[in-house]
């Protein structure tokens, strides 16, 4: 007798949204990126549709980082604090889907960037490559207030997808997104409810659901993944159930928390028994970036380019629909 | 749980002189009200005071449609008001309702497959309401069987267990809240539940407060929808409340407000 699947019905899907804008929607970008739209929980192909696979982001900073670990030297050592020519190499060498530009230089602690330093360096950036754009502040509130709206007027129309807006701050960051036609990412830390009360206070000024990104907060494996993860499950489990301030699609700063961890960062002559560091630091970044996929993730970044090309093997497999006949 | 706005309905006194005048302001008005402050249904009947029960329908349910884009629960004992209704309507919509009996089962469900409605089965016959929860959900069974015959999905079943006023038949109470607890396991996926949520207060002082302590503790129970009045701000944050409680909805700050947008 044929395998009959028991198929769940769900009331609704996760939204989807446009990352970039081509030269017919009044940005440059030589193609669009559309994540989200899923009928049904992860990869469940029999179940529901899942028009658009998740992508993968490398990480660019406008500014040389200082405490990334030496392994990364042999690929990017030649372009950091070129950051046009580093977004370059991870699209065309290292097959990044879009970039992430953290404008790290603008911390007043690091290299106090002016506003004019930050916005050409994304205009760079965007000369640089013709893929979409997230552009991420360098995490100093205050700092971040003044460059990013700055950064979405000089880039009007672009689609950027900018961050960080969370409950304590997102005003200003929503209304240039809204004036200047990009994307935003809304972040919260570990918590559902705060994560369902943002999207309420963004989307009642009026930026559309369908401009949000969110940013749950992951954690890497080992340190606390499981609580990232259920979160995000929790997130597309309300959206399929009916709840649209939770349908958003979901962004995991994964290569970041990753090279926090020790089991990412110690030497082989430290850990001989844990097996060769930069083997091991891929294989750490893609586990938790594959798991992570599992609850949902839509917009993955990472930081080892063969950790990018693992997770797009892994999403290139999990993309096609499994046959029951066979 | 979500509530059948009741407002639209012949028994209220701006809704009959609407139908005797034909003149649309009063129901569309309601129809918008209801939208607003969070009904997922509007309910719609004629009235007995109606003549032509099947142009009346008819009217109220294209009325209605030009005001509000939520669907429709057609409320009659005129199978073919309620017939002549699904014609015009552009949402699949539900229909209200249908005792345990042949061969009224059959017009129902044969319509309700043809226009892809929803239907509410009364746990009630012949010798009409029940005084303990087995007898309910025996009748509520004998729906699901005749529903499933017909090819109504289960999640388009809405079996109402018949609430009865509190200071008439107050031994109800607690057989309504388990006839709801049962009839979630006669069939998977299973049916859902339905009450008229005024039924409770009929000829009480404390209406707003029944309905509402009901509502809630309806919800605690199964309970997917009421027929009910969507326009009480208290009564819908109750359901809010209780949705919270029950792990239905997740909570956030505004969760009262988002839960009357839901739609």
């Amino acid at each position: 007798m044929a395998f009959s699947a028991m198929k769940e019905k769900y009331r609704n899907k996760v939204g989807t949204v446009v990352l970039g804008a081509t030269k017919e929607d009044g940005g440059t970008r030589g193609y669009t990126i559309t994540v989200g739209g899923e009928s049904t929980l992860p990869f469940l192909h029999f179940e529901g549709d899942i028009p658009n696979r998740p992508v993968v982001a490398l990480e660019v900073w406008d500014v040389a980082p200082t405490d990334w670990h030496e392994c990364f030297a042999p690929y990017y050592g030649d372009v950091f604090g070129n950051a046009a020519m580093w977004a370059k190499k991870c699209v065309e060498e290292f097959g990044a889907d879009l970039i992430i530009l953290r404008l790290k230089g603008a911390d007043p602690d690091i290299a106090d960037a002016s506003v004019e330093d930050c916005v050409k360096v994304v205009k760079d950036v965007l000369a640089a490559v013709p893929c979409p754009l997230v552009v991420l502040g360098c995490g100093k509130v205050e700092k971040d207030n003044e460059i990013l709206p700055a950064v979405a007027e000089a880039t009007s129309g672009e689609g950027l997808l900018l961050g960080l807006a969370e409950q304590e701050n997102y005003k200003s960051l929503t209304a240039a997104c809204m004036v200047h036609n990009h994307n935003l990412i809304a972040g919260s830390p570990i918590d559902i409810n705060i994560c369902k009360q943002l999207n309420i206070l963004i989307t009642e000024m009026n930026l559309p659901s369908n401009r949000i990104i969110i940013d749950p907060t992951t954690a890497a494996l080992g340190y606390g993944l499981e609580y990232g993860y259920s979160i995000m499950e929790r997130a597309r489990m309300g959206a399929l159930q009916g709840d649209n301030m939770l349908a958003m699609p979901i962004i995991g700063n994964v290569g970041n928390e990753v090279w926090r961890t020790k089991e990412a960062n110690i030497s082989t002559a430290d850990a001989p028994a844990w097996g060769e560091q930069e083997n091991r630091s891929i294989l750490w970044e893609a586990t938790t970036a594959t798991a992570l996929l599992q609850a949902g993730m839509n917009i993955v970044i990472l930081r080892h380019p063969k950790a990018v090309t693992l997770v797009k093997q892994n999403i290139e497999e999990l993309m096609v629909p499994a046959n029951f006949d066979e | 749980m979500f509530i059948i706005g009741e407002r639209i309905n012949g028994m209220f006194k701006d809704i009959a002189q609407a139908i005797r005048d034909e003149d649309p302001r009063a129901v569309q008005e309601w129809a918008r009200r209801q939208d607003v402050s969070g009904a997922r249904y509007l309910d719609i009947n004629t009235g007995p005071a109606a003549k032509d029960q099947v142009r009346v329908m008819r009217w109220l349910v294209e009325v209605a449609q030009e005001a509000s884009d939520l669907p429709l629960c057609l409320d009659s004992t005129n199978y073919d008001a309620i017939e002549a209704g699904l014609e015009v309507c552009k949402r699949p919509a539900m229909i209200n309702s249908v005792p345990a009996e042949w061969p009224k089962m059959e017009r129902v469900f044969t319509m309700a497959a043809k226009y892809d409605a929803a239907v509410i089965g009364l746990a009630m016959n012949e010798q009409g309401i029940p005084k303990d929860a087995d007898t309910r959900v025996a009748l509520a069974m004998e729906l699901v069987a005749a529903a499933d015959s017909y090819g109504i999905p289960m999640e388009n079943l809405y079996i109402d267990p018949l609430v009865l006023p509190c200071n008439v038949g107050q031994d109800h109470g607690p057989e309504v809240m388990l006839t709801l607890r049962q009839v979630k396991l006669l069939a998977d996926p299973s049916p859902r539940t339905v009450v008229g949520l005024s039924n409770i207060s009929q000829g009480t002082k404390n209406r707003e407060l029944l309905n509402r302590t009901f509502a809630a503790m309806g919800i605690a129970n199964g309970l997917d929808a009421a027929v009910g009045d969507a326009c009480n701000e208290e009564l819908m944050a109750t359901i809010a409340t209780a949705r919270v409680i029950m792990n239905l909805d997740i909570y956030c700050d505004s969760y009262v407000d988002i839960y009357k947008k839901q739609k």
